[in-house]
């Protein structure tokens, strides 16, 4: 009779575990850091190895939204929608200076960072940020992930909507 | 040479020429864009409308240049037209009878500038938005005046 083999964890790390390697991007896509989105995640830095490389093409189905590009204010509300239109858990990435901060746009037009409408748990600087930077943000993201609380059993309190 | 041929059968249509670059530029009054313009697609062969944009002089009288640039295909010209126009009646007529493409170059450039196009009846935002006051590219527009339609976050905090 084999013996019975168990193993113990806590619950979040366990689900924390599971979540951060199974990203799935939308990327919003608006500018020339789309350039540097694509070199990233293809062949040569692979954003693959991080179990985040497979952009969904609907909000409904992703949980990483990313932020490529410069915001104008006619777009506002666009990205909202489509931030409203994902399913939680989900995480936002603000992907280049334009989309952290507005970047050198300072005018009638530009959105002065997408934080101002959505909530964002990870920026990346840069104009475009190199590949190295994206993986590290991704990294960093998934350190994140599973050092937060991920309540999915009936009893446990929700997370706070994020607003 | 063609830009001679203007100057001398069109001397009666514009105030002043001059040469840019290689380029001929006449300045004219707001009434006889029509008249020139017609005369240099039908007989001279512009007949490509490139652009029509502003220049704001905040300090001049009067304050508005508009600026008509057209390209004539067969003889690889272009031609400059100047047209002076005040802050109190910023009018000038429409080109879309003669040019299709005027349509919404002259959309952006009435919400860009305020200067309207007489006879153009859609002169609706075309790159901003409905409910924008203003105009964004005149020099008294406020450089980092914004006018969101999402309403922004209560707080902006970082990462959270």
């Amino acid at each position: 009779m084999a013996m019975m083999e168990f193993l113990t964890t806590r619950k979040d790390e366990l689900v924390g575990w599971v979540r951060k390697f199974s990203i799935f991007p939308y990327p919003f896509v608006t500018a020339c850091c789309g350039m540097e989105f694509m070199a990233v995640s293809s062949t040569l830095y692979d954003t693959d190895r991080f179990g985040a490389a497979l952009p969904r093409f609907t909000p409904r189905q992703s949980d990483l939204l990313m932020v490529v590009g410069t915001i104008t204010h006619k777009e506002a509300p666009v990205i909202k929608r489509v931030y409203d239109q994902m399913c939680e858990p989900k995480w936002v990435m603000a992907f280049g200076a334009c989309a952290t901060s507005g970047g050198f746009y300072r005018n009638y037009s530009v959105l002065q960072g997408v934080d101002k409408i959505i909530p964002v748990d990870i920026y990346v600087p840069g104009c475009p940020p190199r590949p190295e930077m994206v993986i590290d943000a991704i990294m960093k993201l998934q350190d994140k992930i599973a050092s937060e609380r991920h309540p999915i059993l009936p009893f446990e309190e929700p997370n706070p909507v994020k607003v | 040479m063609i830009y001679q041929k203007i100057t001398n059968n069109l001397k009666d249509l514009f105030d002043r020429s001059h040469d840019s670059h290689g380029m001929l530029v006449l300045e004219l009054s707001p009434e006889k864009v029509l008249p020139l313009v017609t005369r240099l697609k039908e007989e001279f062969g512009f007949d490509l409308f490139l652009d029509v944009t502003a220049v704001d002089y905040p300090e001049r009288e009067p304050r508005f240049d508009v600026v008509y640039h057209f390209y004539s295909s067969n003889q690889n010209k272009r031609i400059r037209l100047k047209v002076q126009v005040p802050e109190t009646e910023p009018v000038v007529p429409t080109l879309t009878g003669l040019y299709g493409s005027a349509r919404y170059l002259e959309r952006e450039t009435h919400e860009m500038y305020g200067i309207r196009f007489n006879g153009n009846d859609d002169l609706r935002p075309i790159l901003l938005y409905e409910g924008f006051v203003g105009h964004p590219l005149r020099k008294d527009y406020p450089i980092d005046m914004e006018q969101p339609i999402v309403e922004y976050r209560k707080q902006v905090e970082s990462g959270i």
